[in-house]
């Protein structure tokens, strides 16, 4: 080991505060992003695996009953690989010493056992016998939710007739990813239930002898899915189908893209943006650093020391640091990306969890700290190495102050010489302090973006949960009933208030531009269930057009007064012009909304309901879940505040996690840089302060000098702190919308406060720490000046 | 006759601190002759330090040529003056200059590493009485010390040249002689030319020839018939 390795060794030691200041400011930006990518990645390959080992089909259909042997006539589409029919169908669950009234979703499983595709990953039991009618798989989430194994029992009214079912089998589908029950916005495992029989006994109870309801299809790889849909629809029209779809329209698919597709912006957003952060302020506190080596440097020139061994010598000691940070970074984002992809593996219904190596992401991470601190000190050494070993090993000379900043203004007197000390030096160097304010800034951005997702989240259930969607329940019916069915639901106890509801899936169209979505038909004045716009005022649909979700209009490219085409996809199906009514914001799903009485005319239909929404008495509520159990026609119940309870529990609670994770994350950043600024800070103004000692001022006041600065800057970075924090949250913002569900863009007050709290906490706690080296300042050693 | 070590003609050495022009070197032209022991006197400013630093190749005239043993330094590049520096010219500063993360033995291995024919370490240290103090840091040696380290550390490589800005400047007087007495036995055990800047009038008197410093210039060549053993000295 060369002496000057062994100095490295030293000065590591010496300055291991800062060192590790630095390097975990270089941890927080590898760790944001080998811990999103990681996650992302581990999560889309296992989706991919889970996927490609199930056969998870690629177009699906439903038919009210076509016959078997159109099987056949299906596999014949060009671009067909496998078909396979069967019996799907909503029934009432009763559930012993469970009050509320759970959904099943019973699928038939062929003759031969298990199906050819969505099959089934049986995670305890067996599949039921193609004779025992009574003996059930359920999804594993609902057997978890409920205590059930192999061996337990519930009922189910299946088409009107309750039926003893016995749980054989616990299994997981890749077409229930995540399992939604209808009506409802958030899984509930309790209330919803995918329940797989024999496909005898299902078409025995719904009289679907030698017919299907339900098709799937895994499509060759060169198949043109549209084509396929359209053929599919032709076949199926006549037996009550005609609405095919792809994944993309497929329930849990959908949700588990939408899942993802924000992890995926997410780690395309913040880590580079935290990463890049993190290389600025690397790079500006290692050139600080660098530059109080100025008369080390300038020996090692006298002494004979090449440049280059000098330059070396200090990229060594910045590639140390750097390494430290790198290898911090990697260790907690390996483990927060593990910890992620848990999470959302739980969330999303996997039966495992493929954890996706990315060498790349370390790579690049790694590489991009590194250059971030080598650039930053070789800035500085360039400077100095270029003087003359002579020069180097002096002081810098005495900078040339401006009297001209508040010297010739009367302001000038208006400020102590401790004041002016700081604003002179700080004018002297504005570059320098622009950069170190900028860097502060950057500290506060990260952290409103961080705890903006918070408050997005807050947001989303203000405006979902209590402005529009007010009902307490909501009953959805297995077929459309009569409009009329809402004065018997009213009859039912407990319910104070009732509204129904029409759905018909549609198509919309705006020249190329296509989506699939419900148009929903609401009684005019809605109480219940209302439409609140882009403003937050509640909209009244008018007579004739149609409202849409905002997010809709921008992927149509339609706006008020524009005429878009819509395919009915349900009743007799016809293709009607409308003209977009409303712009509607909301938050979950893209949606379209007309007035029930004109969409029940468009439909040429007397007036009909898929279901009712309800204002509930508190009290009554078991009295009603008992009636609503008794009524064959009833496919579930959706509640509100299960939902909202729900969201909290899932959503919210990794959305939050990974907004905490990210907080976290900012904090160690924005500490690290405070630190530092400090500590450097010191450094440079070591001989002043010394003098002022001399000169007989206080270890506080001589103290109070130093933070004088640091507190300047800190408060002067925060307004653009804020600036930047809101724009970096506007970003996020367009980059976690989707079609399930947008962020809206509400930054609290609080979180600004709260941001700039905690920077302001790093500055105090870097100044107690700090401030015990101005107590240690050895003034005759300081003090001593070169000729 | 003994051979001329440094001829310097016409030197002149400008800088300019913040906006201020200073005259540091006006025209200083000298001969120095291998082995003398030269002191260089005079207030701050007047440009001892300036003549020493061009001399040690830590800096370059503004104008003027300076010939060591007929190599032109003047002319050299930037890496044939570290070349320079890290082969002949051992130097002294009036504040040590030692690496505070380094021992007193490193210190001095930080210049034996990078030297062509350097003595042990520990030899250098022994030229200065300080085999002892070796595995101290210099936070853990006095001022003396230090700035013996810092001698050993220039002589270790057994330069040709040692040139000492201030070595006393911080010591108090029995320190001082003590550093001054590290410095002759050098010059007379080792041959080393060696230039010492002072303020201190009273060192003079070890020297062969004395150079008084005014204003840039050199004012006055004292030589001395009979050179004091250290031990003589007093201030």
């Amino acid at each position: 080991m060369t002496t000057l390795d062994t100095k490295l060794k030293r000065d590591l030691r010496r300055l291991w505060g800062q060192v590790l200041a630095i390097a975990l400011v270089i941890a927080g930006g590898v760790a944001s992003l080998v811990l999103s990518t990681g996650s992302f990645r581990s999560l889309d390959e296992t989706r991919i695996a889970y996927y490609e080992r199930y056969q998870f089909a690629d177009v699906f259909a439903e038919v009210t009953r076509a016959p078997k042997t159109l099987v056949t006539r299906i596999a014949e589409i060009s671009g067909v690989a496998a078909v396979e029919a069967r019996i799907a169908k909503l029934a009432l669950l009763d559930i012993p010493e469970f009050p509320e009234p759970a959904t099943g979703r019973f699928i038939s499983l062929p003759e031969t056992g298990s199906p050819l595709l969505n099959r089934l990953y049986m995670r305890a039991g067996r599949l039921p016998g193609a004779n025992d009618l009574d003996e059930v798989v359920v999804n594993e989430s609902f057997a978890k939710a409920h205590g059930f194994g192999p061996g337990d029992r519930f009922s189910a009214t299946l088409n009107g007739r309750k039926r003893e079912l016995t749980i054989v089998g616990i299994a997981l589908s890749p077409e229930y990813v995540y399992a939604i029950g209808p009506g409802d916005r958030m899984p509930d495992d309790r209330r919803f239930a995918i329940i797989w029989m024999s496909e005898r006994a299902l078409a025995e109870v719904f009289g679907l002898e030698g017919a299907f309801s339900w098709v799937s299809l895994k499509l060759m790889p060169d198949a043109v899915e549209t084509e396929v849909i359209d053929a599919l629809d032709d076949l199926l029209e006549p037996y009550g189908g005609g609405a095919a779809y792809g994944r993309k329209y497929q329930t849990s698919h959908a949700y588990l893209e939408h899942g993802l597709d924000m992890l995926r912006n997410m780690s395309r957003t913040l880590p580079p943006i935290f990463l890049v952060v993190s290389a600025f302020l690397v790079n500006l506190t290692l050139s600080r650093l660098v530059a109080l080596e100025r008369e080390q440097i300038g020996l090692l020139k006298a002494l004979g020391y090449f440049d280059t061994s000098i330059v070396a010598h200090y990229a060594k000691f910045v590639a140390v640091v750097a390494l430290i940070g790198i290898v911090i970074g990697s260790a907690a984002g390996t483990l927060l990306g593990v910890y992620v992809t848990r999470l959302f593996g739980d969330f999303y219904r996997f039966p495992f969890l493929v954890f996706a190596d990315s060498p790349d992401v370390y790579l690049l991470a790694a590489l991009l700290s590194l250059f971030a601190a080598l650039g930053g000190a070789f800035r500085s050494l360039r400077e100095i190495v270029s003087l003359a070993a002579a020069v180097a090993m002096q002081p810098p000379a005495p900078p040339s102050f401006q009297r001209a900043l508040f010297g010739r203004m009367e302001l000038g007197s208006l400020l102590s010489q401790r004041m002016m000390m700081m604003v002179r030096g700080m004018a002297r160097k504005p570059i320098r302090a622009a950069l170190a304010t900028l860097g502060m800034a950057f500290a506060t951005a990260i952290l409103v973006v961080s705890l903006f997702i918070g408050n997005a989240m807050e947001e989303l259930v203000d405006v979902t949960y209590f402005m529009a969607d007010r009902q307490d329940a909501t009953i959805s019916f297995a077929e459309k009933r009569p409009e009329t069915v809402v004065f018997d639901v009213s009859r039912l106890p407990g319910v104070l208030a009732a509204e129904p509801y029409r759905q018909v899936p549609i198509r919309i169209r705006k020249g190329s531009l296509e989506r699939r979505t419900l148009l929903s038909g609401r009684p005019p004045g809605a109480d219940l269930s209302r439409i609140i716009d882009i403003d937050l005022r509640t909209v009244s649909l008018p007579e004739t057009g149609v409202a849409i979700s905002a997010y809709l209009g921008r992927l149509l490219d339609a706006r008020v007064g524009d005429t878009v085409e819509v395919d009915l996809l349900d009743g007799r199906r016809r293709t009607v012009e409308l003209t977009v009514a409303a712009l509607v914001e909301d938050y979950f799903g893209i949606a379209a909304m007309m007035d029930a009485g004109a969409l029940s005319r468009l439909l040429r239909e007397a007036p009909t309901a898929n279901g009712v929404h309800l204002s509930v008495d508190d009290g009554k509520l078991d009295l009603l879940y008992e009636a609503i159990k008794q009524m064959p026609t009833v496919a579930g119940v959706a509640l509100q505040r299960v939902s909202l309870v729900n969201f909290r529990q899932s959503l919210a609670i990794i959305v939050t996690t990974m907004a905490g994770i990210y907080t976290g994350l900012s904090i160690v950043i924005a500490f690290g840089v405070v630190y530092n600024s400090a500590r450097i800070s010191l450094s440079e103004h070591a001989r002043e302060l010394a003098t002022l000692r001399v000169l007989g001022f206080s270890q506080g006041e001589t103290m109070r000098i130093l933070l004088l600065e640091l507190s300047v800057i800190v408060a002067l970075a925060q307004p653009p702190g804020w600036a930047i924090g809101y724009g970096l949250s506007w970003l996020m913002n367009k980059q976690l919308a989707g079609e399930l569900m947008r962020v809206p863009l509400v930054v609290e007050n609080l979180t600004y406060v709260l941001a700039t709290t905690i920077i302001f906490v790093a500055a105090l706690i870097s100044a107690l720490v700090v401030g015990r080296r101005v107590y240690a300042l050895d003034l005759v050693a300081v003090l001593k000046t070169r000729e | 006759m003994a051979e001329t070590i440094f001829r310097a003609r016409s030197l002149t050495r400008t800088y300019l601190t913040g906006e201020v022009a200073v005259h540091a070197l006006r025209d200083v032209s000298l001969d120095i002759q291998a082995g003398e022991l030269v002191v260089m006197l005079g207030p701050s400013g007047s440009g001892k330090s300036t003549l020493l630093n061009i001399m040690g190749g830590l800096d370059r005239p503004t104008s003027g040529e300076l010939f060591f043993k007929g190599i032109e330094l003047t002319a050299l590049s930037e890496r044939e003056l570290t070349l320079y520096r890290r082969e002949h010219v051992g130097v002294v500063f009036q504040f040590y200059n030692l690496i505070p993360s380094l021992t007193a033995y490193e210190n001095v291995a930080l210049v034996t590493e990078i030297s062509a024919s350097p003595m042990r370490p520990d030899e250098a240290l022994a030229l200065v009485g300080l085999e002892a103090r070796r595995n101290h840091f210099p936070a853990q040696l006095s001022g003396g010390e230090q700035q013996r380290v810092a001698i050993a550390r220039a002589i270790a490589k057994r330069p040709e040249v040692l040139l000492c800005d201030e070595p006393t400047g911080a010591l108090d007087s029995k320190t001082g002689i003590r550093v001054i007495d590290a410095l002759v036995n050098v010059n007379t055990q080792l041959g080393t030319t060696t230039l010492i800047i002072t303020h201190n009038a009273s060192i003079h008197a070890v020297a062969d020839r004395v150079l008084f410093f005014a204003d840039g210039t050199i004012s006055k060549i004292q030589v001395n018939e009979r050179r004091l053993s250290a031990a003589a000295l007093t201030w």
